[in-house]
C-alpha cells in the first residue's frame, strides 16, 4: 500500500489513476463540503451549483461555524458525516460537474463502483468523529454558497495535509468495503455455526 | 467540581449546559482506556491508521478545548429523579431544554434539530419533543442524577429491531445482533458501542437498547446470564472483520452492553443500537439545596 500527496482540483486524470484501494493519501490544495440537501437541490430540485466542480474534491460535511459578517465565517468544528445516504449522486457529479474525488465515513455501497470506475472517480474514507483533527488541516474557509441551507451548505475550504485518508473504492473497480462485506459474510456462517 | 446557585431550576439549567458543552469536548476516561486498548491488539494498517488518527484527534480536542467530533447529535437526557427533590419532572424538563438551548447558542454548537418532515431547522438543538429525556424515579431520595448523551446521527441510523419469535430462542438474537453490525459496515463509525436492548415489547427493547449504549463503557449487566451474553457476542463481534471504521481489522466493537426485560411469553423482541466510538457521556449530581456535582459515574 502505497502513500501518495494529490493537490485539488485536479486536471490531470493520472492523479486519479494511480491511487489504488488501502492507499494513504494526504491531500493539499482546495475542496468543497457537500451535504444532503445541498446535492438535493442540485439533482433533484434541478438548481445550477454555483461554483465550479470540475477536477474538485467533495467532503460530506456540515461544519460548526461562527458568523463574522455577509457570507464570511470562521470555523470552529469541521468533521465529515456518513456517505452512503449520499450515493446516489455519485453519477451525476462525475458526469455532469467533473468531480473526481469524493471523501466521507463509512464507504460507499457496491453501486457507486461502476460509476467511479467508468468516470474516474475514486472514494477517499476519513475517519469519522475525528473533527477535532480535521479542523486543524482546514486553514480557512473561502467561500460560502446556498447559506439559506445552513448548515448544509456549499463550502469551499483550503487545505494543507488533509487526512490521512484511505483509498475506499479506486478508479479501477476495487473497493475495500466490497472485500470487508465478502470476508464478512463468510465469517458469520462460520460463526452461525458454532452456535448452531 | 461543585457549585452553588439559588433557584434549583436555574442549578439544572446550568448543569445541562456544562454537560452538553463538557460531553462534546472530553471523552470519559473508561472510552480513552478502551480506545488505547484497541489501539494495542490491531493489527490490520488500516485499522491501525483509523485508531492512531483517532488518538491524535482526541488529544487535539483536549489541547485546543475543541469538540471531538463535529456531530453535536440529538441531545439526550437520562434523569433519575428521587420522590422527595423539590423540582418537579415538568421544571426539570423545562430547564434541560433550557440548558441545551443556552449551550448551543453561546458556544456556539451547530444545530441539528430539524422538522421530521419540512426538514426545516427548528433553532437551537431544541424542538417538539427535542431534547429527548428518559425518566427513572427512586424512592426515599431528595436528589436527581442527570446524565447528558449527545448522540450523533452516524450511529443513530445503524438501529434495528426485530420481533423473533420465542423459537428462535438465544441463538437467534445472536444471529440478529451479528448481521446487524455486519450490515453497519463502516457507518456508525467502529469501533464503538453495541447496545442490545432484549424482552419487554417493541418500544421497551428499543429503549433498553439505548440505556445499554450509555453505560460506562466495559460494566456488566447484573444478572450473570445475561453478562454471559455480553462476554460471547463481543467476542463473536469481533471476530467478524468489519475493523476500525470498517475498511477491515480486529477490532469491530469496543464493547457489547445489554438491558433486559421480562417479556411475554410469545414475544422475543431484539433491539440493537450503536454509539460510535465517541461516545460521548457526562453526568451531573443535583442536590435538594441545588447544588451540582459532575462526574462519569453512570
Amino acid at each position: 500500500m502505497a502513500t501518495h500527496e494529490v493537490t485539488f482540483p485536479i486536471t490531470d486524470p493520472a492523479e486519479i489513476e494511480k491511487l489504488r484501494a488501502g492507499d494513504e493519501v494526504l491531500v493539499q490544495g482546495h475542496i468543497i463540503g457537500i451535504r444532503d440537501r445541498t446535492q438535493i437541490r442540485i439533482f433533484d430540485q434541478g438548481v445550477e451549483p454555483p461554483m465550479d466542480l470540475a477536477g474538485a474534491f467533495l467532503l460530506h460535511t456540515a461544519p460548526n461555524v461562527r458568523k463574522l459578517g455577509p457570507g464570511r465565517y470562521e470555523k470552529i468544528c469541521i468533521g465529515t458525516t456518513t456517505s452512503a445516504r449520499m450515493v446516489r449522486f455519485t453519477e451525476g457529479l462525475g458526469e455532469q460537474y467533473g468531480v473526481r474525488a469524493i471523501c466521507g465515513k463509512g464507504g460507499f455501497p457496491d453501486e457507486a463502483i461502476e460509476p467511479m470506475q467508468r468516470l474516474g472517480m475514486v472514494y477517499f474514507a476519513i475517519v469519522g468523529g475525528a473533527a477535532a483533527l480535521e479542523t486543524t488541516q482546514i486553514e480557512e474557509i473561502e467561500e460560502v454558497a446556498w447559506e439559506e441551507l445552513m448548515p448544509e451548505c456549499l463550502w469551499k475550504f483550503r487545505v494543507k495535509d488533509f487526512g490521512p485518508l484511505t483509498v475506499g473504492i479506486d478508479a479501477h473497480g476495487n473497493s475495500l468495503y466490497r472485500d470487508v462485506q465478502d470476508r464478512a459474510k463468510t465469517k458469520l456462517e462460520e460463526l452461525y455455526a458454532r452456535f448452531q | 467540581m461543585s457549585t452553588t446557585t439559588v433557584s434549583l431550576e436555574d442549578a439544572v439549567l446550568e448543569a445541562a449546559a456544562h454537560l452538553y458543552v463538557w460531553a462534546l469536548k472530553d471523552i470519559p476516561q473508561d472510552l480513552r482506556d478502551a480506545l488505547a486498548a484497541a489501539r494495542d491488539r490491531e493489527t490490520s494498517v488500516t485499522g491501525i491508521r483509523v485508531l492512531e488518527t483517532i488518538h491524535r484527534n482526541v488529544e487535539i480536542a483536549d489541547e485546543q478545548k475543541n469538540l471531538v467530533c463535529q456531530d453535536t447529535g440529538i441531545a439526550v437526557y437520562y434523569c433519575r429523579v428521587g420522590e422527595d427533590f423539590p423540582l418537579h419532572p415538568a421544571g426539570i424538563y423545562r430547564a434541560l431544554r433550557a440548558g441545551t438551548e443556552k449551550a448551543t447558542v453561546e458556544h456556539p454548537l451547530r444545530s441539528n434539530t430539524v422538522h421530521t418532515l419540512t426538514r426545516e431547522n427548528t433553532g437551537p438543538n431544541v424542538g417538539y419533543r427535542v431534547p429527548i429525556v428518559h425518566w427513572d424515579f427512586i424512592p426515599d431520595w431528595d436528589g436527581l442524577d442527570v446524565k447528558c448523551v449527545p448522540k450523533g446521527s452516524g450511529s443513530e441510523n445503524m438501529t434495528f429491531l426485530k420481533m423473533l419469535v420465542p423459537a428462535d430462542g438465544v441463538n437467534g438474537i445472536k444471529r440478529f445482533v451479528l448481521e446487524s453490525i455486519v450490515g453497519a459496515g463502516g457507518k456508525p463509525c467502529p469501533p464503538g458501542i453495541v447496545g442490545i436492548g432484549i424482552g419487554g415489547s417493541a418500544d421497551y427493547a428499543m429503549h433498553l437498547a439505548k440505556e445499554a449504549i450509555a453505560r460506562p463503557i466495559g460494566t456488566r449487566n447484573p444478572d450473570p446470564l445475561v453478562a454471559q451474553l455480553e462476554d460471547e457476542l463481543y467476542d463473536l463481534l469481533n471476530e467478524t472483520g468489519i475493523g476500525p471504521m470498517g475498511l477491515g481489522g480486529d477490532v469491530t466493537v469496543l464493547q457489547c452492553h445489554i438491558e433486559h426485560a421480562d417479556t411475554h411469553m410469545t414475544l422475543n423482541p431484539v433491539a440493537v443500537n450503536y454509539q460510535c466510538w465517541a461516545a460521548r457521556r457526562a453526568s451531573a449530581h443535583v442536590g435538594a439545596d441545588g447544588s451540582v456535582e459532575f462526574d462519569r459515574e453512570f
